[in-house]
């Protein structure tokens, strides 16, 4: 049996746990031994990504000792993923733990199809959904075709693409609060984007950028609806 | 910290569509040629480009020597300049000598960066730009909006409008018609200079060549049609090899336009007239000092990533500092001025790493960034800042009490943007969405109860 640590992350820990038990259902589905370690907290991203280096450090230091012995670590974010898998070496370069880490660090779409080589989990979804490349996930991870693929196999569901896919919602961490401006208005441009598709649902593999959409769709009066890749992937 | 205020910018729907429809037009026909099935070659190309301009400044000292030799071989001179104040204080010198009253010039962001057409005016000389969108903003008393394209925000409207008042043409509602008015008025210049003033694209060693890229033909004339010839170039344009032009030029036009070559490319060694070359540190060197931030040196001023930044697609190139705009300037321009000069320029991305993915030298505009934070950070921190992420990481360390924390914190969080409680970085965020409905349990607790 494949042994899975979550590492939901400080986000759908507190404000979507939804997308957390629907992870859990899916790996445990998929027949994974899941486990959650309830010393967790957070990857120390918007530390890093605010140029508080010796903050950030302490948080991944922490997170490093939290998931010591984990066998594969499975990640509800692009973005907080790729802080560790990507990022962490930069804080503690030369450290042989974020070196042992490295390989063991998945995120959830990519652990389902590169890990356990599944490409339909046996959801049934119905309705029309488009797909938002968050932006870690694809230009560091390269995560693109995998998320899709899920989404395909899903009994009912329609997936149509929206022009441009692979532009920033806007969120970006703590440039959403200190540029609300900027960062408004490319979540608008977005919307428009997904507006363009017809579908109802916007699906991620990242809470943040979704916690962003819909937070502009809500503010514009849309009817058009978020939701984490697990959560459409748990449903039934 | 103090941010610039980009309402104005974010407001004029005119100006908005004007940015967004010319940087998806260049950004579409860059992808569409870089593809994998139009050039199946394109990463190992800016792979290679990248190692050599990495080899190049590596080896800099070496380069510029050679280069040196080899133009002055050539009956050309090179003028060391280590600032903006010599290279002008040069070229208004040598104009003066040889009673030169008209300067033709084609587009150059290097003499942008030295202010160079106000010294000529101040002294006297009357320094004609001759590129199209140069020519226009010239006459409109603007700066360049776009590295390549410098008039990107003006409509066919706003060009007839210009031209109407400055050279008292008829309105026209044609780019034809419109090049055309410009065309007559610049060929008389052309003819009337007694210098052109050119930038470079390319500075070749081992030839002693310079090499320009352009589209419209002014900056052959330009280099040609005058009798002195001034090229004014960052030390950091050289590359060793005429053949390694193989590989920036089919990077260069792509990344840029989408053109496979620009119109014109012209390779310029044998001198029949006077040729300078005036070579500009302004800065330079200190990048180049910095091994972890030198790369910022490797750029080859295509624009791709002002295209492709949804930053830049918001807020056009007059909220930027410094002649240099978009990703590129935002490392650029606080390493010449100092972090100090912008502060908040580094912070102004949301990280999404377009820059980077679109860069034909492969600079590593993100991390850069990020790197550029931190340095800001150490160098002047915002205390209550600062003091929240310590609190932060202690919060963060402790899971029981983060736990207690978060969830007391999301509960007593205002919703209502126009709550009295709504403050700093939540009113920002309220400022523009909704937040979500905090959850009556977060995953740990849900969890628990789940295990049970």
């Amino acid at each position: 049996m494949v042994r899975v640590s979550l590492f939901v992350t400080c986000v759908v820990d507190q404000v979507f746990p939804n997308v957390g038990i629907a992870m859990a259902d899916v790996l445990g589905r998929a027949g994974c031994e899941v486990e959650f370690r309830e010393a967790q907290t957070c990857c120390g991203q918007p530390a890093f990504n605010s140029g508080y280096r010796d903050e950030a450090r302490t948080v991944a230091e922490h997170f490093l000792k939290t998931f010591e012995g984990a066998e594969n670590i499975v990640v509800a974010s692009g973005s907080c993923c790729s802080m560790i898998s990507h990022h962490f070496a930069e804080l503690l370069p030369g450290d042989h733990r974020v070196h042992d880490l490295e390989p063991r660090v998945w995120e959830f779409s990519q652990f389902l199809t590169n890990v356990l080589k599944v490409e339909d989990v046996g959801a049934t979804f119905e309705g029309l959904v488009t797909y938002h490349d968050s932006c870690h996930a694809l230009r560091e991870l390269k995560i693109k075709d995998g998320p899709r693929k899920l989404l395909q196999n899903v009994r009912g569901l329609r997936l149509v693409e929206m022009e441009p896919a692979e532009e920033c919602c806007g969120f970006g961490g703590t440039f959403s609060v200190k540029f609300p401006e900027i960062s408004g208005g490319m979540a608008r441009t977005k919307i428009e984007a997904i507006e363009r598709t017809g579908a109802a649902t916007v699906v991620s593999v990242d809470s943040s950028c979704l916690m962003q959409l819909q937070g502009a769709l809500s503010r514009s009066g849309s009817k058009i609806g978020t939701m984490h890749l697990a959560e459409v992937l748990a449903s039934k | 910290m103090k941010t610039p205020d980009v309402t104005a910018t974010l407001g004029d729907g005119k100006l908005q569509l004007a940015i967004y429809s010319a940087t998806a037009r260049l950004a579409d026909r860059r992808r569409e040629v870089v593809s994998l099935e139009a050039m199946p070659d394109y990463q190992q190309l800016r792979q290679h480009a990248h190692d050599i301009k990495k080899h190049t400044l590596d080896h800099l000292d070496y380069y510029l020597e050679q280069l040196e030799r080899n133009i002055e071989a050539r009956g050309g001179k090179v003028i060391w300049a280590k600032d903006g104040a010599e290279a002008c204080a040069f070229i208004q010198k040598l104009a003066r000598e040889r009673g030169v009253k008209v300067i033709v010039k084609s587009k150059s962001m290097t003499t942008e960066e030295i202010h160079l057409n106000e010294h000529l005016e101040a002294g006297g000389i009357e320094a004609v730009e001759t590129d199209l969108g140069e020519y226009i903003l010239q006459l409109s008393g603007e700066k360049p909006f776009h590295i390549i394209a410098p008039a990107l925000h003006k409509t066919i409207g706003d060009v007839s409008n210009i031209f109407e008042r400055h050279l008292h043409s008829q309105p026209e509602t044609s780019p034809e018609a419109l090049t055309k008015i410009a065309r007559i008025a610049l060929r008389e210049k052309f003819l009337e200079a007694g210098m052109g003033i050119t930038g470079a694209n390319f500075l070749v060693a081992d030839s002693g060549a310079i090499v320009l890229v352009e589209n419209e033909g002014n900056a052959r004339l330009s280099s040609t049609a005058p009798k002195i010839h001034v090229a004014v170039s960052g030390i950091e344009k050289i590359i060793p090899r005429a053949q390694d032009l193989a590989v920036f030029l089919k990077l260069l036009a792509r990344s840029a336009t989408g053109q496979p070559l620009s119109v014109y490319t012209s390779f310029l060694a044998a001198v029949p007239g006077e040729f300078y070359l005036v070579l500009l540190d302004n800065g330079r060197t200190r990048l180049l000092a910095d091994e972890s931030k030198r790369q910022s040196l490797y750029c080859i001023r295509c624009g791709a990533c002002l295209n492709n930044c949804p930053v830049y697609r918001k807020i056009g190139g007059y909220n930027y500092p410094w002649v240099y705009s978009g990703p590129i300037g935002k490392i650029l321009t606080p390493q010449f001025m100092g972090i100090e000069h912008d502060p908040w320029l580094p912070f102004a991305s949301s990280l999404c790493g377009a820059c980077g993915e679109v860069c034909p030298v492969k600079i590593e505009i993100p991390r850069i960034l990020l790197e550029l934070r931190s340095n800001k950070v150490s160098s002047s921190p915002d205390n209550v800042e600062l003091w929240s992420f310590k609190v932060w990481a202690w919060v963060m360390k402790h899971p029981k009490i983060y736990a207690k924390l978060a969830s007391a914190a999301l509960a007593a969080a205002p919703t209502d943007k126009d709550s009295f409680f709504a403050v700093g970085p939540l009113k920002n965020w309220l400022s523009q969405r909704d937040l979500p409905v905090p959850p009556a349990k977060s995953f740990r607790e849900l969890w628990k109860k789940r295990s049970k």
